[in-house]
């Protein structure tokens, strides 16, 4: 078995707590980017009302606001006069500095970040996933790759400070929750199948944050909407960046849908692999339980998007509750609940 | 996108945007999966008396397979699986459950009582996946047979109105163009046909002839094939229960074991086992190696590699074979695997008893307890006379002391390897013939010997020392060190199905959530003018956001078709700007 190489393995370190710095400014400039969005906004449309008769600008609300704020990428809704994101996720609009900001430093700490992970990797000559630290590290690097790479498609933005604020989490967790030296793994975990069941369950760990940060505001979104058909006056107005509820609700699914395919074949792997080390191939370990519990709920809420009653908002509940598993699956299971997949690398 | 998004986001709602009563209904229905709940209404209920028990079961058999009742199972079935982690369970550990009842003696037997020790086999966990893949039973038969007669009918009938369809486009040809509407239909045809779809072409004797075609059967045949497999998982599951069987055998270096029932330390036979199945293969542990982790500082002494070297039989005349036995890697040895569970130390120890006859010789193996391998040991020495002997303790691969003078062991390996050992006398219990647990002794009714608080003190062991017990009772003597591993013993007949059927599964998974079902209408007709006119629309069922992209995909090919070809003058660029095309919603 070729050495560890410790000094790399402490650069590693070093990188990805650089890395945690850089994603916590772009965390600030996407929230920025929220937060101005919102004011400006407000500034133009109460000079706007000013400028009519005081009495319609009462009456009418939110709907007399339309055409001047709204740029080329976003829509107002011809029934509420609500404005939200255009429904096509395509960029265009206004100018957002805070953003571009954001985006630039999220790529900057995404490639910190892939440093620190790959010289963790070549550091104890193995995939960089063998415990808790690296789960975390690689999981928030797999998250902000997929962001990333969505970004280049789709104008998804105002998900950055929700997905960049995970990718922090996740990174902040590692550093200072999880913190374990590099080192080579325990005989249980010299498998091939540690490389296959173990990323393709991180990736897919990956797309539900993506899904769960849009099914948060999706009900979010909806909340506003149904606020803004009762006539109230709109309190969430940095929503005016996201999409309609309806539009999150469709993307969601259909990440949904691959990263349930994804969590089908962890699950499968896991139990290929359950069979070559412990003799079984399900055993209702501890772990097992879990991962089964969020492939039911996330099986519950493709089924919800075909029944009636179910659709929007109850089927985003489903999405969080499965995603809140995954994370209860994640840290709760292996730190303080005893099993075979005790690999957690703590003490 | 939008439009599909809306008519799939409310199935209950009119898909408005379709207006085309038949696709819409059946839309609908495709939707709707299950069947539909058809919930009776207060005028029925009034009459419901009548329905009698037929009637009666037939309402239950309703509810059972709406996809309401599914759904529902589906999620309880999630939350019933969790107090299988919360609470210990007897299938995997029933001493854990044991030790658990007796310490919390208050709520422990009605836990028990609701069978949340044996929560996968319990009656409300069974009740549960059974309902639900009755459930599902109930919803793939109907849904297999509307499939199969779907698979063997023509695409349906040309809407009257394709630009209310959501995805819609025309285009108009030049006057001179020889293309008639015949002819552009059945070119069309041919394109939908090379793309995968099911064509019919109708109408060619009037005056608008149209083509209905529709691709995507193995979304749905994908569906069923995901929901029959899961059956197939669960009775994969059910024959390794049956026919499967488990065992657990310690082996230490230079012994060997033979499968049979007697040979195993543990046996779980699943219900419909017999001893005919045991393979009558042998195996001997000649060597069992250990590699610590000697160059980290943080994780020093952390296992590296566990490595049995076995000499193997697979029956009793076979030739005996050397083979490498690893953590991941099991053997395989007649239909049987064969996994390296655990390992240990086992001090060879001789006892001689107050006759000094040797009463015991040989291993003993300990249970490590921490990764320095602090072992617990318990030796049993029923023949020692005038009194039986015990001893209890602990063996520590490498010992140190504390300032206090506890003994503490800090090494895996055997650096410094000491027994510390109290020792009792009298009856053991073991005439009666019960079977007792080899690592237990209970110690309440024997007359101690040794132990820290007597004035004899504890017994205190280096290799090839001995030990004179008061009373003249005998000797113990630590003669050397060997390694056992813990070996699982395993058959599993379903395996097999399980993972054929799993794999179906997802490859059923990703044909009904990947593949797209789309119908596509083409009709053609001619302009007064001379022109003949072309327009085309497509419905998804399901969910399909790539519509559009095929709708753009469609134009293009009709468009290439038509305004590209070889008989037709390639400068005239006003033609292809002629082909006056709109298309809604892309």
């Amino acid at each position: 078995m070729p050495s560890i190489d410790e000094t790399l393995g402490q650069y590693s370190e070093l990188f990805i707590l650089l890395a945690a710095m850089t994603f916590t400014v772009a965390l600030i400039s996407f929230c920025w980017d929220l937060a101005t969005a919102s004011k400006t906004l407000q500034a133009v449309e109460d000079r706007l009302a000013r400028q009519q008769a005081p009495a319609e600008a009462a009456l009418v609300g939110a709907g007399a606001r339309n055409g001047a704020a709204a740029g080329a990428g976003s829509t107002a809704s011809a029934e509420t006069g609500l404005e939200t994101a255009g429904d096509s996720l395509d960029y265009g609009g206004r100018r957002r500095p805070a953003a571009r900001i954001g985006v630039a430093l999220a790529a900057l700490g995404t490639l910190i970040l892939a440093a620190g992970v790959i010289s963790r990797g070549i550091a104890a000559h193995r995939v960089p996933w063998g415990n808790m630290y690296e789960f975390c590290t690689t999981g928030a690097l797999v998250v902000s790759v997929v962001f990333l790479l969505a970004l280049t498609r789709k104008d998804l933005r105002f998900l950055g400070s929700f997905v960049i604020g995970l990718v922090v989490i996740m990174l902040c967790a590692a550093a200072i929750g999880f913190p374990t030296p590099v080192a080579h793994l325990v005989p249980a975990l010299q498998s091939y199948w540690l490389i296959i069941h173990v990323s393709v369950a991180v990736i897919s760990s990956s797309l539900f944050t993506l899904t769960f940060a849009m099914s948060v505001l999706q009900l979010l979104q909806s909340h506003r909407e149904a606020r803004s058909r009762a006539g109230q006056p709109d309190r969430l107005g940095f929503m005016r960046l996201v999409p309609t509820a309806l539009t999150l609700e469709n993307v969601a699914y259909r990440i949904n849908a691959v990263s349930f395919v994804l969590w089908t074949f962890t699950l499968m792997a896991g139990a290929i692999w359950a069979e070559k080390a412990w003799g079984r191939y399900w055993g209702w370990d501890t772990k097992e339980v879990w991962t089964f519990v969020i492939w039911v709920v996330y099986a519950g809420y493709l089924h919800a998007r075909a029944t009636r009653g179910w659709t929007g908002t109850r089927a985003a509940w489903l999405s969080i509750v499965g995603y809140l598993c995954v994370v209860f699956n994640f840290t709760v299971v292996n730190v303080f609940f005893s099993g075979l997949h005790s690999y957690s690398g703590l003490n | 996108m939008s439009e599909t998004a809306k008519t799939t986001r409310n199935p209950a709602g009119e898909p408005a945007e379709s207006g085309v009563p038949d696709a819409a209904e059946e839309f609908v229905r495709q939707i709707d999966g299950h069947k539909t709940a058809t919930r009776p209404s207060a005028a029925q209920d009034v009459t419901l008396p009548s329905l009698g028990f037929i009637g009666m079961l037939r309402w239950a058999w309703t509810q059972l397979t709406s996809m309401r009742t599914a759904l529902f199972l589906l999620l309880l079935l999630a939350v019933a699986a969790v107090p299988g982690s919360l609470f210990p369970q007897r299938p995997a550990n029933p001493a854990v459950v044991t030790q658990y009842i007796q310490d919390n003696p208050a709520t422990g037997p009605w836990l028990d009582r609701f069978q949340l020790f044996d929560v996968y086999s319990s009656v409300w966990f069974s009740a549960i996946y059974l309902l639900l893949f009755i459930s599902l039973i109930g919803c793939v038969i109907p849904r297999a047979i509307q499939h199969w007669k779907a698979m063997r009918s023509q695409p349906p009938r040309t809407p009257r109105r394709l630009s209310r369809l959501p995805e819609y486009g025309a285009l108009a040809l030049d006057t001179g163009s020889p293309v008639t509407a015949v002819t552009a239909v059945e070119n069309a045809a041919r394109l939908l046909k090379r793309r995968g779809y099911r064509v019919e072409v109708r109408g060619t004797d009037t005056s608008m002839p149209s083509v209905g075609a529709e691709r995507g059967f193995l979304k749905e045949l994908g569906n069923l094939v995901f929901h029959v497999s899961l059956i197939g998982v669960l009775v994969s599951v059910a024959v390794g229960g049956l026919f499967g069987y488990r065992g657990q055998k310690v082996i230490v270096e230079g012994d060997s074991f033979v499968n049979t029932l007697v040979g195993y330390d543990n046996f779980s036979p699943g219900t419909n086992f017999s001893e005919t199945q045991l393979a009558p293969f042998s195996l001997q542990l000649d060597k069992f190696q250990v590699q610590f982790d000697r160059e980290s500082k943080t994780h020093y002494g952390q296992p590296l590699d566990f490595t049995a070297t076995m000499t193997t039989k697979d029956g009793p005349d076979a030739a005996p074979r050397p083979q490498t036995l690893k953590v991941n890697e099991p053997l395989e040895i007649g239909g049987t695997q064969v996994y390296l569970v655990g390992n240990g130390y086992a001090p060879v120890i001789t006892v001689r008893d107050g006759d000094g006859n040797i009463a015991h010789q040989g291993p003993v193996v300990s249970v490590p307890s921490d990764g320095a391998y602090t072992s617990t040991m318990v030796l049993k020495v029923p023949d020692a006379k005038p009194e039986q002997l015990g001893f209890v303790g602990l063996f520590l691969p490498t010992a140190l002391e504390n300032e206090k003078g506890v003994a503490f062991g800090s090494d895996p390996d055997p650096f410094n390897p000491r027994l510390y050992l109290n020792s009792y006398a009298g009856n053991l219990g073991l005439d009666k013939g019960d079977p007792k647990n080899v690592y237990v002794l209970d110690t309440t009714k024997l007359k101690v010997l040794n132990d820290r608080t007597q004035k004899s003190g504890g017994i205190v062991l280096g290799p090839k020392e001995t030990f004179t017990l008061p009373d003249g009772l005998g000797t113990i003597t630590f003669d050397g060190l060997k390694r056992y591993v813990a070996l699982d013993i395993t058959s599993d007949p379903g395996q097999g199905g399980a993972l054929l059927f799993s794999t179906l599964a997802l490859a059923g998974l990703c044909a009904s959530l990947f593949i797209g079902r789309r119908r596509v209408w083409v009709r053609a007709g001619t302009h007064p003018d001379g022109r003949t006119m072309v327009e085309w629309a497509l419905l998804a069922r399901g969910e399909d956001h790539r519509l559009a992209a095929e709708a753009t995909a469609i134009r293009k090919l009709l468009e290439k078709e038509w305004l590209a070809r070889p008989d037709r003058p390639a400068d005239n660029s006003k033609k292809a700007g002629a082909a006056s095309s709109g298309t809604k919603n892309s």
